[in-house]
């Protein structure tokens, strides 16, 4: 029963999937053991500071990576829902796509058409001599080479018309739009073959608050009509919390929290989540001094033994320092400690339940419970706004 | 509410600008043409008192790190005047700009690229020392490196010492940025987005840091941001800035509980607010504010005008929502309301009292950030 569910809705799945760079002082281990599944047309938000792991995560699920980064292990489960044509069949299961063994000519077929990509530095990932419509009709020919020019055309307009570009910009240059304009531009290309999935890397880092207002709103309505899923990479948790459905936050190349927007935020498990909520100044509530995460992101490749965040951890006691944490399911209110032993195959967090990695929910470990200073510490954000 | 917001206003400007202006001149495509220019910043007046943080807060490109280039004295302005303590600054000569700089220091954006990567931290902050007279000896200069790294949490100081920008996260190098700048002893700092390159769990830190300093060593603070929500945090004063105007100031929790001018209303409804997401109905779904609708009737760019060629009068009209055609004609005059919170804005004239309950009433609420913060009331 639940199986079934899990085939319908689930579109992606990823499976203790580990990304190492290679170096000469070691590897770097910049993904450990993630696991996580994204349903049809959910925004999943993945939220850490830089070294996190985030873009290498994102890359490796559109299989980008280049050498010296290895997939040291883990899977990549993509259910496709429209049949495309598929350049050949060779895997028995139609209905999964394992990614990370596609071969060349499959692997063309996936990316763009069932997953794209949108890049944080939109003058980079543009071509700086080619004009847009070129930029545009270059996916829609290589994927459809039997389009004319005219088809190609008229859809390249349609999908500037979609991300909000005026069509009498289609011959202009990268460098004549402003950086909002290109940023709109990219999200066209990412759309032109009308994909499941799309993987958004910092896309609106770089702009200005109202621009970035603005081609939130564009993403959201272009959800709402085209049901992709979007897998969205920031580093700003008040923004992910405006607009994901679920939120992974990522530390030290794993992911240590994941609950639906509303629970992260009112209910926060994870000492580090606590954190990151509050080293956001807010625009209203009292004004009061904030308190930082002491200490500094480990370097990834001496990560501390245990928890990687017990040295930064107010809260960590013995069993941190040793043993490492693994995802815990954990009931967003009420009751305390682990419901239920983790099971990765159904990674997606429910309306009710929060995954953690933290010893201090662990009822083996630390029969307590979590500390009361710990629970109350974030709430009163936002109690004091409804008054 | 004013009571509380009121802070010491009796307190002496330590530096201050008054109706700068500045241009930078572009080449001309027509040589017969008329002289073109960049319009940075257009008659800025504002102040900044001992231990007192003023925050200057504008997207790109709206001249608010020219503002603080001037005041630095790095470019001279193209009209107006800057006095410290009570005197013009005269910005001629060597010896007039070491005098000054001795007192006024700035804080530059980007830690990677403001120190210089072959020379040690001890170098960076030693300089300093030497150059404004501070240190006379090399024990005397070790002890000074010593408490100015212990001053911005750099400790143990040795261990820092001879370590280079690279050996150093990006956090550790803003400090080191800090500790150079305050190795002046100024008496002013100049921070133009001190943390926006910063980790989200570092900037927290280094603007608390920067907090600590200001109420001990009764610093005066110009803090440029564009995030209106570290400026509430950070700073005691707000500063609104748009295309090169400044277009709304007054205390921090009074501009942006009650913001006045359109664009202010604009910036605060684009910024990021948590709380804002909390209209998630029962079953957990989303409704569709605020995304549906768009957060201000913009033009389709939804960009900051051109400084070449600027609109004439408020340079916001274009993009103003209750634009009137005296807004096309010149910038209106400041406007000062409650708590000495003013604005430049042809909406809150005296003149305007009747149009105003008009406009409250038919068009749609700007601020939609907070709507028990009527706009207009």
């Amino acid at each position: 029963m639940i199986d079934t569910q899990i085939r319908t809705n689930t579109l992606l799945e990823v499976k203790h999937l580990s990304v190492d760079y290679e170096s000469a002082r070691g590897a770097v281990h910049a993904v450990t053991d993630v696991s996580f599944a994204i349903e049809r047309g959910q925004i999943l938000g993945l939220a850490g500071e830089s070294g996190s792991g985030k873009s290498t995560l994102a890359y490796a699920i559109a299989r980008l990576l280049q050498p010296p980064a290895v997939v040291t292990q883990g899977q990549v489960l993509f259910y496709p829902s429209k049949l495309p044509v598929r350049l050949d069949k060779t895997s028995k299961d139609d209905a999964v796509l394992d990614v990370l063994a596609l071969n060349p000519a499959q692997l063309r077929a996936f990316r763009w058409h069932d997953l794209s990509i949108v890049f944080q530095s939109a003058m980079n990932a543009l071509n700086p001599v080619l004009d847009i419509e070129v930029q545009i009709t270059d996916v829609l020919h290589s994927h459809n080479p039997q389009m004319t020019r005219q088809e190609a055309r008229s859809r390249a307009v349609e999908l500037l018309r979609l991300v909000g570009i005026a069509p009498d910009r289609l011959h202009s240059y990268p460098h004549e739009l402003s950086g909002g304009m290109r940023q709109r531009a990219i999200i066209a290309i990412a759309l032109a073959l009308d994909p499941e999935i799309i993987i958004m890397d910092e896309p609106t880092t770089a702009l200005d608050v109202v621009v970035q207002r603005d081609i939130l709103a564009q993403i959201m309505r272009l959800r709402n009509d085209f049901g992709f899923s979007v897998i969205f990479i920031t580093h700003d948790l008040s923004l992910l919390l405006e607009i994901a459905d679920t939120i992974a936050i990522m530390y030290a190349g794993s992911i240590v929290e994941m609950a639906t927007q509303e629970n992260l935020y009112r209910h926060p498990r994870h000492p580090y989540t606590h954190g990151l909520l509050n080293s956001f100044p807010s625009l209203r509530g009292p004004r009061r001094r904030r308190v930082s995460i002491p200490g500094s992101p480990p370097d990834l490749r001496s990560v501390p033994p245990g928890c990687a965040f017990h040295p930064r951890c107010a809260f960590s006691f013995a069993a941190c320092h040793t043993i490492q944490p693994t995802l815990l399911h954990v009931p967003c209110e009420g009751a305390k400690g682990c419901i239920e032993a983790p099971r990765v195959d159904s990674l997606s967090a429910g309306k009710r339940v929060t995954h953690v990695a933290c010893h201090l929910y662990d009822a083996t470990l630390n029969p307590e419970g979590p500390p009361e200073s710990l629970e109350s510490e974030n709430v009163n954000q936002h109690c004091n706004v409804n008054q | 509410m004013s009571t509380n917001t009121v802070t010491s206003t009796n307190e002496e400007p330590i530096l201050e600008a008054v109706h700068l202006r500045k241009e930078f001149p572009l080449r001309k495509v027509n040589l017969f043409g008329p002289p073109r220019a960049v319009h940075a910043v257009e008659d800025a007046s504002l102040a900044l008192r001992p231990g007192h943080a003023t925050a200057l807060v504008g997207e790109s490109g709206s001249g608010k790190t020219t503002v603080a280039r001037l005041l630095a004295s790095l470019y001279t302005p193209s009209a107006g005047t800057i006095r410290f303590q009570k005197e013009v600054v005269k910005t001629r000569g060597e010896a007039a700009l070491r005098a000054y700089r001795r007192h006024v220091q700035m804080i530059f954006q980007d830690p990677f690229s403001s120190l210089n990567s072959v020379h040690t931290v001890r170098y960076h902050l030693s300089r300093p020392l030497r150059i404004y007279g501070h240190a006379h000896s090399a024990a005397e200069e070790t002890r000074l490196v010593t408490s100015l790294l212990e001053r911005v949490n750099l400790t143990p100081a040795e261990q820092y010492m001879p370590k280079y920008p690279h050996q150093l996260s990006g956090g550790q190098r803003q400090r080191v940025a800090i500790a150079r700048a305050l190795a002046a002893m100024p008496s002013v700092l100049l921070a133009d987005e001190p943390v926006s390159m910063l980790d989200v769990s570092i900037r927290l830190d280094v603007l608390n840091l920067l907090i600590r300093l200001k109420e001990e060593e009764d610093l005066a603070l110009l803090f440029i941001t564009h995030d209106i929500a570290s400026a509430r945090y950070f700073a005691e004063e707000t500063l609104v800035m748009y295309a090169g105007q400044l277009v709304e100031g007054g205390p921090s929790e009074e501009v942006i509980q009650r913001p006045k001018h359109p664009y202010t209303q604009l910036l605060l409804s684009a910024a990021p607010d948590p709380d804002r997401f909390g209209s998630t109905d029962q079953h957990g779904g989303r409704k569709e504010t605020p995304w549906a609708q768009p957060v201000l009737a913009v033009d389709g760019s939804g960009e900051p005008s051109s400084l070449i060629n600027p609109p004439s009068g408020c340079r916001f009209h274009p993009r103003c929502p209750y634009a009137k055609p005296v807004c096309r004609q010149q910038f209106p005059p400041r406007t000062e309301l409650d708590g000495r919170h003013w604005v430049h804005c042809f909406l809150y004239g005296a003149e305007n009292k009747t149009h105003l309950s008009e406009i409250s009433l038919a068009s749609p609420s700007v601020g939609q950030a907070s709507p028990e913060n009527s706009p207009l009331r």
